[in-house]
Formats: structure tokens, C-alpha cells, sequence
């Protein structure tokens, strides 16, 4: 029987300031041994439990994507007593992750289709491994346009900057980013997921959409998306509860009958629409 | 079978020889499963336990493994308990209840080796119930006093000796090898009408009640009935089907070990967020998901109430919240369909 409360050892070779104020650390973990990374295989959407030995664990998304072999990234708020911890811990430190956990974007039924990916804030993680991994050469095929529209308060809480600087160049993928109120030295758009969206104006024509963000920018977001023609069954939303466990035992991140941990916390709004708003 | 109440400590001595066996022990005013030494312990006509036997597989306080860190790794142990157990004199409302948690640490994806590890090692043998409390509602919530779900043998207490029923393979064995002599014709007679006899006053019509928490989780139902309850989670603690645990460190850095603790749906910090968002933010709230995870979300799974009608959260609430009065008042309210 396999003992699914165990981490893996892993080592954290980058402690990254994500955003200029500072909350947010993207960290690189490295696997210890070969067999750990095949024996953790996961998909774009997935989380684990990120471990501080001594000061407990909690679950974040995997920002890294199944095409970058060799290691694993998570972008953390600080928050909490885990996520502190966390921010704080020096590059060569041992930390333990268990998973992957939980189910992934339904990347299978992306083929042939046109994708949408609506980020907002630093609800970004899940969503820069989906894209990340439509866009591997060896995938970049199955899939027809990929639109990314992405939004922070200001540009130094976006996250990824370096590399949506190479997606803004990659005929590859039409990025859109925007942010809150102008700043000097931003070119880009300026406005809210949900009037942004609007502008753009992505077809849904053949076409999935993906959005993650703050409560208040799904909400406005939903009736845009609606207007556009995107279905309850074609909206995918990744939810977040308070989780311990992680593998539907412990009770505490359930939506009606369902466990965000264990049935999500990749959702369709089709499946969200059948039950309870407790989340 | 049948065997003489006189012999019961001998039975018990012998399997003591051979398992770690468990059975109600006198302490004050009450009894507990704990673990006996003698079979001159065991405490059996004392009525129900005050805790469930649910504690033995997945105890209150357990140490999921120990570890130890290094720069160049981490040790990671864990043992699981694998001892050969005897559960003797379990009530089959209890010995139900361990088939219903059966489902939540076996689930479709993933299996809790500790729970399971117990479960799998494990004979119960169970005691039918000739008088009811006025607390019990089990044959409301599909069980009975003599119900042999979960268990593989069962005993029925005819006055000087137990009938026994063998209900598994498992049970057989054991049985067999005690040298348990048949039952006479007179005795299966005694035991079938104590089992007529006994019988469980209270009865909870929970008819509709299903398809009542299917729409009614928006209703003004659930303003009124938590009002009296105080959230301090103690049906939570007592009750045979609640699962809640948490996760916590007990460490010195390099050293420590992860433990789980039982948790409790009853309390705010349980589903609070980090961003300071709570999805259940009230009392309402959380009894509300109380009810519904017992008589909707559970049988919406599996097909099976998360409940077996002990009664202890009845008995031993601090404000008198009663699940049956709960249960009635929601079955008679209109229900309506909006959010």
C-alpha cells in the first residue's frame, strides 16, 4: 500500500523575489535522486504539499510545467506560518513535496482547440504550466490559438516577467497583459481582467477558457465570458480551499459532496453550477 | 454456537495470548475500549461505551512518521501498526459506523495505510443490544440492535450465556477454535426472542429527508436551527462516523515527526483560508455542512447515511441539541430552490 501522507526530500536551489513587494517567492526545487522525478508525474493544474520540516505543510499549485524536467517550481505568498517559513529558508535547504495531488486542466480536450487563459494577480501559477506546456515544441500542434490575458495591480506584481516578455515576441501565443491604473514606463493596456477581456473579445468559437483569479475578478469576469459565448461547459476554473490532507480524508476543503483536493481543483462551471457556493 | 457468560474471561485470556484484544473497561461512572491484560476485565453489561470503537483504528492522536534532516537529505519513518487485534463486545451501531469510515480512508484514488493496516488486522466481535438507551435511533438510520454489519461474530445475551452468530469467515475461525459448543434448540429460541424484545423506542422518520437537503442548502431552515448549538464540537469528538483530522509538525527543525490530529467541522479556524476568507464563515454555515455531510454529501458518495443512531452526540451535548429533533424539523420545512 502506498503511503500517501509521505513527501519527497527535494532541494531548494532558487529562492526567487517574484514581485517587487516582496510577498511573493517563486522557488525551484530540485529532486534528490533520478527515481523521484519519475516516480512524480504530474500535469498542468496539479498541486502539492509543500513541506518545511518542523514547521508543517501546505498546499500551493505547480507553476513548473511536465516539459521542464529536472525540477519543480511554486510561487508562494507569505501568508501563513508554512509559506513564512518558506520565504525565509536559504537556497540549498532540504524541503519535502507531496503529490502531485488533485486532477489537471483537461489539456486531452484542448486538442484541436482554440484556449483562452484568464489570469489575475498572483493566481498565475497553474495557469503559466498550462501555458507553458501548449506551447512546447512538441505540443505547440495540437492546439490552435492560445491566448493569455493577464493582469496585475501594477507591472511589479506580475509574475513570470521574463518570460512574458519572450511570449509578447513569440508568434507562438497572443499575450495580454494589463494592469489596474496607469504607471509610468507602461506601454501596455491599462483596465481590469473583466473590461480587458471584453476588448479582446476572444472568440469562443472552438475554443476552452481558463480563468483563475481573485473571487471579485471571476465574478465580473463570468458574465464577459458568458457574452462571448463560452459555455458553463467550455469555462474551466481551478478552486483553493483550506486543505491538510490533500487525498479527500481529512473534511475540511469540500464543496457540497465534492473535495476540492481530491475531485478538483480543476472544475468546469457546468460541474460548479451543481453545487453549493460554499467556497 | 453457544457459549456461557462464565467462560468469557478464559475465551478472552486465550485470545490474549495470541492478539492485542479491546473491550469496554469500567472507568467511573462509564465504560471505554481499551486494551485488557485479562480477560476478567472486560466490563459487558454496562450499556454502550462512552467513546466509539472508532479510536482503535484511527486514534484521537497518532504519528503518521518521524523524520529526520540533513543537508543531504531527509530519513523519513513510518511504521505502521500491523499487531493481530480482538474488538470484543463492539455494539453493531459502532461496528457499522467502522464500514461507513471504510469508504473515506479507502476511496476511489487513495488508501490511509494506517486506518486500513488496523482494519485489515482486526476480528470484531460484537454484542447485540437487549435495552436500547432512550438515546438510540439506529433502526431509523438502517441498523439495529442486532445488526451484523461490520462484524464477524455476533453475541446475543440470553441471561447465563451468549448465542453466537457467526457472520464472516473470520469470525468462524475464531469461533471454531474456541471450542464454542452448539447452541440447542432452546437457546437459538431464547436468543430469537430477545432479539423480539428488544426494542428501540425511538423512531426518527428521516422519509424525504434526502431529497429535502438536495435543494434545500439556501433555505431559512438553517438560520434558526444551529441557534442553540455553541460549536464546541463535542458530537464531533463522541460521534462513531466523523473523520475530521488535521495535520500538524511536533519538531525541533531537524528532527520531529508529522501527526494527525482529529479535527472538527464545529470550528471557524477548520476551513479558514490564509487570505482571511472563510467559505464558512458562521455557525450556521458549519452546522449546516455538519447535517449535510452526514445525510447528503455522504450518500451522494456512497450510497449510506453517516450515521448510525448511538445517540452519544445526543447524550452528551451541553445544550441539548438533539440530531433527532434537527432531523424532523428539517424534513417538515417547506423547502424552496433558489440561491
Amino acid at each position: 500500500m502506498k503511503n500517501p501522507y509521505l513527501p519527497l526530500p527535494m532541494k531548494l536551489v532558487k529562492n526567487f523575489t517574484e514581485t517587487e513587494d516582496k510577498l511573493i517567492h517563486t522557488f525551484t526545487l530540485q529532486y534528490l535522486n533520478e527515481e523521484d522525478e519519475k516516480s512524480f508525474s504530474y500535469m498542468p493544474g496539479q498541486f502539492a504539499e509543500l513541506c518545511v520540516f518542523g514547521k508543517g505543510e501546505a498546499p500551493f499549485g505547480i507553476a513548473s510545467s511536465p516539459t521542464e524536467p529536472g525540477f519543480l517550481k511554486f510561487s508562494v505568498a507569505k501568508v501563513g506560518v508554512v509559506s513564512t517559513a518558506l520565504h525565509l529558508m536559504e537556497e540549498g535547504t532540504i524541503v519535502g513535496v507531496r503529490g502531485p495531488l488533485g486532477n489537471y486542466y483537461p489539456v486531452e480536450e484542448f486538442k484541436g482547440k482554440n484556449v483562452v487563459i484568464i489570469g489575475g494577480g498572483f493566481a498565475f501559477t497553474t495557469l503559466r504550466s498550462l501555458a507553458t506546456y501548449m506551447l512546447h515544441p512538441e505540443r505547440r500542434g495540437d492546439y490552435g490559438d492560445i491566448t493569455v490575458i493577464y493582469g496585475a495591480r501594477n507591472p511589479g506584481l506580475l509574475l513570470y516577467k521574463e518570460e512574458l516578455a519572450a511570449w509578447e515576441q513569440s508568434p507562438d501565443i497572443n499575450l495580454v497583459t494589463t494592469i489596474d491604473r496607469p504607471v509610468d514606463g507602461w506601454n501596455g493596456r491599462v483596465g481590469f481582467i473583466p473590461a480587458v477581456t471584453e476588448e479582446v473579445a476572444p472568440s469562443a468559437e472552438n475554443a476552452y477558457a481558463i480563468i483563475c483569479g481573485p473571487p471579485v475578478m471571476i465574478k465580473f469576469t463570468m458574465p464577459v465570458l458568458e457574452k462571448l459565448g463560452f459555455t458553463p461547459k467550455t469555462t474551466i476554473m481551478s478552486l483553493e480551499n483550506r486543505m491538510k490532507c490533500g487525498i479527500g480524508m481529512c473534511g475540511r476543503c469540500n464543496v457540497g459532496g465534492k473535495y476540492v483536493c481530491k475531485d478538483g481543483p480543476v472544475f468546469t462551471r457546468a460541474q460548479l453550477n451543481q453545487l453549493p457556493n460554499e467556497y | 454456537m453457544i457459549v456461557s457468560k462464565k467462560d468469557i474471561p478464559n475465551f478472552l485470556d486465550k485470545l490474549i495470548s495470541e492478539y492485542q484484544v479491546f473491550a469496554p473497561v469500567k472507568e467511573e461512572t462509564y465504560t471505554l475500549f481499551k486494551q485488557i491484560c485479562s480477560g476478567a476485565d472486560a466490563a459487558l453489561d454496562a450499556g454502550n461505551t462512552k467513546l466509539p470503537a472508532k479510536e482503535i483504528f484511527f486514534p484521537q492522536s497518532e504519528k503518521l512518521f518521524s523524520y529526520n534532516v540533513s543537508e543531504e537529505g531527509a530519513r523519513l519513518e513510518a511504521p505502521v501498526d500491523d499487531q493481530k487485534k480482538v474488538i470484543f463486545g463492539v455494539r453493531p451501531c459502532d461496528a457499522k459506523s467502522l464500514t461507513l469510515l471504510d469508504n473515506v480512508f479507502n476511496n476511489d484514488k487513495y488508501q490511509d495505510p494506517y486506518y486500513l493496516t488496523r482494519r485489515n488486522n482486526t476480528i470484531m466481535i460484537g454484542i447485540g443490544c437487549n435495552s436500547p438507551a432512550s438515546t438510540c435511533f439506529c433502526t431509523s438510520v438502517n441498523g439495529g440492535p442486532f445488526d451484523t454489519k461490520g462484524l464477524d461474530l455476533l453475541l446475543v445475551d440470553t441471561g447465563d450465556a451468549y448465542v453466537v452468530e457467526v457472520v464472516s469467515d473470520k469470525g468462524r475461525e475464531i469461533a471454531e477454535k474456541a471450542g464454542f459448543a452448539a447452541a440447542a434448540d432452546a437457546n437459538k429460541d431464547a436468543a430469537a426472542k430477545v432479539k423480539q424484545d428488544a426494542v428501540v423506542t425511538c423512531q426518527v422518520n428521516i422519509d424525504g429527508l434526502k431529497a429535502k437537503l438536495d435543494v434545500n442548502f439556501y433555505d431559512s431552515i438553517w438560520e434558526k436551527i444551529h441557534e442553540k448549538c455553541l460549536g464546541c464540537g463535542a458530537c464531533t469528538y463522541l460521534c462513531p462516523t466523523c473523520h475530521c483530522f488535521d495535520i500538524v509538525d511536533e519538531a525541533t527543525d531537524c528532527n520531529g515527526c508529522r501527526v494527525r490530529n482529529w479535527d472538527s467541522c464545529a470550528f471557524p479556524l477548520f476551513t479558514l483560508h490564509g487570505s482571511g476568507h472563510n467559505p464558512r464563515t458562521s455557525n450556521k454555515e458549519r452546522y449546516r455542512n455538519r447535517i449535510m455531510h452526514k445525510f447528503k454529501y455522504f450518500v451522494d458518495n456512497f450510497n449510506e447515511i453517516a450515521c448510525v443512531g448511538c445517540g452519544r452526540c445526543i447524550k452528551n451535548c451541553p445544550v441539548n441539541m438533539d440530531i433527532r429533533v434537527v432531523l424532523e424539523d428539517i424534513r417538515g420545512s417547506e423547502a424552496r430552490l433558489d440561491s
